[in-house]
């Protein structure tokens, strides 16, 4: 108590200007990274012209969005980002809590250590090798699905990259092969946090292997499923961008089923130099989001207040 | 607790090792189609079992190795620059908020904390990048923008100094005369090790697999990482034979042996991380878990 009370005698302003100024290079990146584009919106509020930069373009009001909702595309990069989204949810809630139950059943630790550091090998690699390793499986005349599997079913080959209906399975796919392995391991930390007194008291009843799993692992692990699903379906509006991007190996043909908001948003400012619609479609997810995420954050405030945002 | 059921158990094994299998064979296939023949891959396509081996495509990729290297150096400066500052300005920042005493604390928490609600989106962050600072083709376009510093790090960072370094640690140090700064430089950050290592990690990771920087603000080859090359050959084979790319070579343009060239491009790619992984796969699977636990 006595060192307290001479530490409070210490606290000067000047100590706490000390600490002001560890904060400054921080905040200073969070200025320039994140509350300029913050305010940066106002263009899509505006005719952007290069020359006049972002202050000298003349206010033009809700046109650029007017025609960003005239076009198809709205629709479809809409429709797109939350089917997708909502078939990875789905099965995100399943693939990983099976896998992670079985990890836990496997008796030897080391054995269990080599599984779970293959499962989350995928998810350490980046997008554009994720990209190789499916051309290498798909790619016309060659790849491995098509000259080796699909003859082995009796199926003829088909050309992966120009036909778009079979993409919403296959970056399916390839985005569980990437996330189950991280959402296993973050389950299995939880399932090996429950106390073994309640299999124990189990096994006592006669409970056997599959009740215990139906009655204590998956209701004492349900808690922590529902956060991560909420949390993903806060962002419901955004996408992986690498995903939709580099996997499709940036096909035309394939936008159909493949062009969602955030590559709409980057191919309308790269490729096309349309600022003005590119900016609409960019405030129109950051602004749906918003709403998305503090919903869906005061949802989990409802269900557990250890595990909300805020 | 564990019963001794062994048809469950060899169901478990089954199912983990087909998904194990999953997961690795791909890279496996990158690998053997790398040393396999060209010829054999256009008469039976990518397989396993090729018929003929050949290293031709790594002996091609031996003329540009030069080139190569210089996209290896830079992923390494911009991971070894980028996780530095990264972690300084993090922990520089995660520390002054997690002191209970720190005046306006809740406040400035609150203005970390808001960037992971709303972003104003890719289009005015470009912008802010190309208009306001020019760092369009510059090393700097590669390391600063979103990749700096996060603001779940710095949560990540402010609850670990708020829950394992007692306060009265800190005082005492202050009371025998260190001032903060010092205070954070010889006690604080001692005792962080793991979460600062936990922090460095997932930074590098995230520099080493970057593209999507190198995509929209560097068009000079001679700037790019190595993701960036080997997403330029993914969705444009004919880069790497350009001239802007290979200058000299251009002579052997006629059988340049394409599918395997691609594949033992990305081989290259990916063995320094594949032989780094099992060193820090316990880091990588406590941040994973700590990071979805509390943000």
């Amino acid at each position: 108590m006595k060192l307290l009370a001479a530490g409070k005698r210490l606290r000067s302003p000047r100590r706490y200007a000390a600490l002001g100024l560890m904060m400054v290079p921080g905040l200073l990146y969070l200025l320039i990274n994140n509350y300029l584009p913050m305010f940066g919106v106002i263009i899509a509020f505006k005719d952007f012209n290069y020359t006049k930069g972002i202050f000298g373009s003349d206010w033009i009001g809700f046109k650029n969005f007017e025609y960003l909702f005239k076009t198809s595309d709205a629709l479809l990069i809409t429709r797109n980002t939350i089917l997708y989204n909502a078939a990875f949810i789905c099965l995100n809630l399943i693939v990983p809590t099976g896998v992670a139950i079985m990890l836990n059943e496997v008796r030897k630790r080391w054995l269990s250590r080599m599984y779970q550091t293959v499962i989350l090998l995928p998810y350490l690699i980046s997008m554009v090798i994720v990209g190789y390793l499916v051309y290498a499986m798909l790619s016309a005349d060659t790849g491995f699905l098509g000259r080796t599997i699909l003859p082995m079913l009796g199926l003829p080959d088909i050309s992966w990259y120009s036909e778009p209906r079979y993409w919403p399975y296959i970056l399916t796919a390839v985005h569980i092969w990437i996330s189950a392995g991280s959402l296993s391991v973050i389950y299995l930390a939880s399932i090996i946090g429950i106390d073994p007194e309640y299999y124990e008291a189990a096994m006592i009843d006669g409970a056997g292997k599959w009740q215990q799993i139906r009655r204590i692992t998956i209701p004492l692990l349900a808690p922590v499923i529902t956060i991560m699903t909420l949390l993903q379906i806060g962002r419901i509006f955004y996408s992986d961008f690498g995903l939709f991007y580099q996997v499709p190996l940036n096909a035309g043909a394939l936008q159909s089923t493949t062009n969602v908001i955030d590559t709409y948003v980057y191919r309308a400012l790269m490729t096309l130099g349309d600022v003005g619609m590119s900016s609409a479609a960019g405030v129109y997810q950051s602004l749906v989001g918003f709403v998305l995420v503090l919903v869906s954050n005061f949802v989990v405030r409802k269900l557990n207040k250890d595990h909300a945002l805020f | 607790m564990k019963t001794n059921n062994s048809i469950g158990q060899w169901f478990v094994h089954l199912v983990l090792l087909v998904i194990s299998a999953c997961c690795l064979l791909p890279f496996l296939l990158l690998f053997i189609t790398s040393i396999t023949d060209e010829q054999s891959i256009i008469r039976h396509g990518y397989s396993f079992f090729p018929e003929t081996f050949s290293l031709a495509a790594y002996q091609y990729l031996w003329h540009d190795i030069g080139r190569i290297l210089h996209a290896y150096g830079i992923t390494i400066a911009i991971t070894l620059i980028g996780t530095a500052a990264g972690l300084i300005i993090t922990a520089l920042l995660a520390y002054p908020l997690s002191r209970k005493d720190m005046p306006l604390g809740r406040f400035w928490s609150f203005v970390v904390f808001f960037t992971m609600l709303l972003n104003g989106g890719l289009v005015p962050q470009y912008l802010v990048y190309t208009q306001l600072f020019e760092l369009k083709n510059t090393l700097l376009g590669l390391i600063v923008p979103g990749l700096l510093m996060n603001a779940f790090y710095v949560m990540m960072m402010r609850t670990f100094f708020a829950t394992s370094i007692p306060f009265p640690v800190i005082e005492s140090a202050n009371i025998d005369g260190a001032g903060e700064f010092r205070t954070f430089v010889q006690i604080v950050l001692p005792l962080s090790m793991p979460i600062l290592a936990t922090v460095g990690l997932f930074q590098t990771i995230h520099y080493w697999n970057d593209w999507f920087n190198g995509m929209l603000y560097i068009t000079d080859s001679k700037l790019f990482s190595l993701q960036n090359l080997l997403n330029r050959i993914l969705l444009d084979f004919d880069f790497l034979t350009s001239s802007n790319f290979a200058g000299g070579n251009a002579a052997e343009l006629t059988d340049v042996p394409r599918e395997t060239v691609r594949m033992a491009m990305a081989v290259i790619g990916i063995v320094p991380i594949l032989i780094a992984y099992p060193f820090f796969q316990r880091y990588f699977v406590k941040g994973l878990t700590i990071g979805a636990i509390k943000g």
